[in-house]
């Protein structure tokens, strides 16, 4: 369970997080949605204990949040975090030196899957195939939470279609959490339980998927854009 | 593979549909077994909770039957599927009915046009 209590962050005067007070269960696919500058990656650097929050706390499993304790969570930042000279191989290698939950065997399964080659230099693969390996040497690490920050974000349909049923595959929810911001909620909502939307740094809603169409009649993306353009007169 | 699903509509109720109607079919029949909520979860591309709560829905409406440990079975009971059948055809009829009066068709005037298409 990740609990965050009016979380704020400022990168000097600009306010990024200006008090996020939000609740996460473990065993579900959760997504982060908002504008730009609302707060995403922010959010999800934070949880992943990346970068220090100014205020709050943030509670994973009931354990605090630091840079010591990184290491229970994946993080995939929105950033080519890679040597541009390493092969997929090397990259996996370099994952497996880092990560005590690395399971190299896994990571190649999802390789496989996704038609990586293991041979090719990072640099040289397409920005598509850049954004697969990524993902390989993310779920590669056996952890209990994901966290991926725009992971489809500047890939073409069928690449985001690609890592969508990657991440189907390859997370286990009955022992695994998965946090994710994105812009293409769209091609996404089959693989979220919940929805949080920020805006300006706070959580504008929080709610699960087949709620909002049930009970709404609308579909997310609908919902999305009506809740953001009421939240902004408050 | 992957689905593609209506938007407006919980995608766990659509999956519903779509079994219902494979077993209206006769794609699944009576004591078949459901795949397993993962491998369902993969075949069909959703999230492996929706496929859950699918199978729990569907349990609840006396359509499935878990058994201990060997997992979801279609059910045998012949007056249930029977139900299912008949609320499907009722579905299907007054959606018609209703798409037909829209356009401000008569009753009888589809009546007969309906007699005449089906022979």
């Amino acid at each position: 369970m990740m609990e965050l209590n009016n979380v704020k962050k400022a990168y000097g005067s600009t306010k990024a997080l200006t008090g996020v007070t939000l609740s996460l269960e473990t065993g579900k696919i959760i997504g982060i949605a908002g504008e730009n500058g609302s707060g995403k990656s922010t959010l999800l650097k934070s949880i992943a204990g990346v970068s220090p929050i100014d205020r709050g706390s943030i509670l994973i499993d009931g354990i605090p949040v630091s840079r010591k304790h990184a290491e229970r969570i994946a993080y995939l930042p929105d950033t080519d975090m890679f040597y541009s000279y390493f092969t997929v191989e090397q990259l996996l290698a370099y994952y497996n030196s880092q990560f005590a939950d690395f399971n190299e065997t896994k990571a190649k399964e999802v390789l496989e899957f996704m038609e990586v080659p293991l041979s090719s230099k990072m640099k040289n693969l397409s920005k598509g195939m850049r954004g697969r390996a990524k993902m390989a040497a993310t779920l590669g690490r056996e952890s209990r939470y994901y966290l991926m920050d725009e992971p489809f974000s500047g890939l073409d349909p069928m690449v985001r279609s690609d890592l969508v049923k990657g991440l189907i595959r390859f997370t286990d929810l009955e022992r695994q959490t998965l946090v994710l911001s994105t812009h293409e909620i769209r091609e996404v909502e089959v693989l979220l339980d919940e929805l949080v939307l920020l805006k300006a740094g706070k959580v504008l809603a929080h709610r699960q998927l087949d709620e909002i169409r049930d009970e709404t009649g609308m579909d997310t993306v609908e919902w999305m854009t009506k809740v953001t353009k009421a939240g902004a007169t408050v | 593979m992957g689905l593609d699903f209506d938007k407006d509509k919980p995608i766990y109720q659509q999956l519903i549909d779509l079994l219902s109607g494979d077993i209206i079919r006769g794609h699944r029949k009576p004591g078949d077994k459901l795949p397993s909520v993962r491998e369902f979860a993969i075949e069909v591309g959703v999230n492996a909770n929706t496929v859950q709560r699918v199978y729990k829905e569907m349990e609840a409406m006396e359509l499935t039957e878990t058994r201990r440990g060997q997992g979801s079975f279609i059910t045998e009971n012949e007056d249930r599927l029977n139900l299912l059948r008949d609320s499907k055809k009722v579905d299907l009829v007054k959606s018609f009915i209703a798409n037909v009066e829209a356009y401000g068709f008569s009753k009888d005037e589809i009546v007969e046009l309906v007699r005449r298409e089906i022979q």
